[in-house]
């Protein structure tokens, strides 16, 4: 079976090695905009890189579970440590809009405020700390596994929001925003309870 | 008639040629080499000059060549601008369809470096060259009865992926009041660094008018004609909200997704600070245009 073999290869990878390999490539990304970046603009092409591959690892992270339920992929082992990484490109890239890009404090809150793109993605931003903070065993057993399920299903609705996000911020037509929130929906399609929706026999 | 207009940036604000042909390779090479002086001459010197060839030629807004800011770059050379030519009509006494060369003849195309302002809020500064759209208008003989003139891009299905994609409603089409493109500063720029336009700047042949955001200052044009009513243009009629006719460069009237107090100069770097955007791009002589008129309304 190709799942099998998929998961055999899987488990040879440790998990913590997905935070060595983002905190590299997020190092990267910055040491080539500062040296040598493909644009004359590297404070946007920063931003986007960032807040792209946040949004990537978000989709990541959502396919996980229908992964496991339908093909059989397991990627569980992996899953704190997806949504960790694009917490903290999340992270990166508000603090490259922040301090390189906004500038200032005040303008970074008029951003907020009026901008509702700004709006989308801050509020998606918000959803993801609690997550972001509550990402360790310790936290599970403070809080009970089952609250902390609960909690963590704040991630769909940041999801939709950091899709939105990417959708309004584009000028014209684009196909590329479309998709990432039509995977996104479909992801959360999966999770809907569906047998409960059939009319009972 | 040239040099009805003097610029208050002059060459010291362009990047002398031989520093912008290969600034990356020399500052590449001067770090190779460990030569800190150097590298530190070069960037003094890109300090005091915000915009090198490859700035400009490698960062623009053309979608027919794809929405990407390096698509252009990529995709433009498909661009087919031999033969071309340009039909002028409407409201004009010598309407006619003219080769590039007839267009030019008779014509002096002079230096004008501009700021060129972005409706994203970046900015760059570009020595084009061109010739003042008046001269054009006045030798079509521009009829009493027409108020604004319109501009039509070239579409080019084969070559143009944004076109084969449909990202916008193509052509793209700009126009301007009859008074804003008889104004002096109004230019068709036929190149840029003293070198034929590049295909991702509009070649052969765009306007430029450096007071309002850069998506006025239509590429690559087929067809001008006057008109007695305001032409449709692209960008207002995807959103009029947020595009308006005018789109004069105005700090005091945001983006309804931006501001647009302050803009970026590209070709800054990663830590490059914004500046104050300045009403009408800084060109203050165009003013009296618009006197009377609310622009916060005809933005």
């Amino acid at each position: 079976m190709i799942a099998d073999r998929i998961n055999a290869g899987l488990r040879r990878v440790p998990p913590w090695s997905l935070y060595v390999a983002g905190a590299l490539w997020a190092a990267w990304l910055f040491f080539i905009g500062v040296t040598n970046p493909p644009t004359p603009e590297p404070i946007n092409w920063l931003e986007r890189e960032y807040g792209n591959l946040a949004l990537k690892l978000l989709v990541v992270g959502l396919a996980v579970t229908p992964l496991r339920r339908h093909l059989r992929i397991n990627l569980m082992p992996f899953r704190r440590a997806i949504g960790v990484t694009a917490f903290f490109f999340v992270l990166a890239h508000f603090l490259v809009f922040a301090i390189l890009d906004v500038q200032s404090v005040a303008r970074v809150w008029t951003e907020i405020v009026k901008r509702p793109y700004v709006t989308v993605g801050m509020a998606s931003f918000l959803l993801l700390i609690p997550l972001g903070a509550t990402s360790n065993n310790a936290s599970i057993r403070r809080i009970g596994a089952a609250t902390w399920r609960k909690l963590h299903k704040l991630v769909y609705p940041a999801a939709i929001l950091a899709a939105i996000h990417y959708l309004w911020l584009s000028k014209g037509f684009q196909i590329e925003p479309l998709v990432y929130l039509a995977l996104i929906l479909a992801l959360l399609t999966f999770r809907l309870p569906w047998k409960r929706l059939r009319p009972a026999t | 008639m040239a040099h009805r207009w003097k610029n208050d940036l002059t060459h010291a604000d362009v990047t002398p040629k031989s520093a912008f042909f290969n600034r990356r390779q020399i500052m590449a090479g001067a770090a190779g080499l460990g030569v800190a002086s150097i590298a530190g001459g070069v960037s003094a010197q890109a300090a005091l000059v915000p915009n090198s060839f490859e700035d400009i030629t490698s960062y623009n807004n053309y979608y027919e060549f794809g929405t990407g800011k390096s698509d252009p770059v990529d995709n433009a050379h498909q661009l087919q601008i031999e033969p071309w030519s340009i039909t002028v009509d409407g409201l004009v006494d010598n309407p006619g369809t003219y080769s590039l060369a007839q267009f030019m003849s008779g014509l002096t195309v002079e230096e004008r470096i501009y700021r060129f302002r972005c409706v994203e809020a970046w900015s760059m500064v570009v020595p084009w060259n061109g010739v003042e759209l008046a001269d054009i208008l006045t030798r079509a003989g521009v009829q009493s009865g027409a108020r604004y003139v319109a501009f039509e891009t070239v579409v080019q299905p084969d070559n143009m992926i944004g076109v084969q994609r449909g990202v916008l409603d193509f052509p793209y089409v700009e126009g301007l009041r009859l008074d804003e493109a008889m104004h002096p500063l109004t230019l068709m720029a036929t190149g840029l660094y003293g070198q034929p336009m590049p295909k991702q700047n509009g070649a052969p042949i765009r306007l430029v008018v450096p007071w309002k955001y850069g998506f006025k200052s239509i590429k690559s044009i087929v067809r001008i004609t006057l008109t007695e009513t305001e032409p449709p243009t692209t960008w207002s009629g995807i959103n009029s909200r947020e595009y308006g006719f005018y789109s004069n460069v105005n700090p005091t009237v945001d983006h309804p997704r931006w501001s647009q107090a302050t803009e970026r100069e590209i070709g800054g770097g990663l830590f490059a600070s914004r500046r104050d955007t300045l009403m009408f791009n800084g060109y203050n002589e165009v003013a009296p245009l618009y006197a009377g008129m609310d622009l916060s309304v005809n933005f």
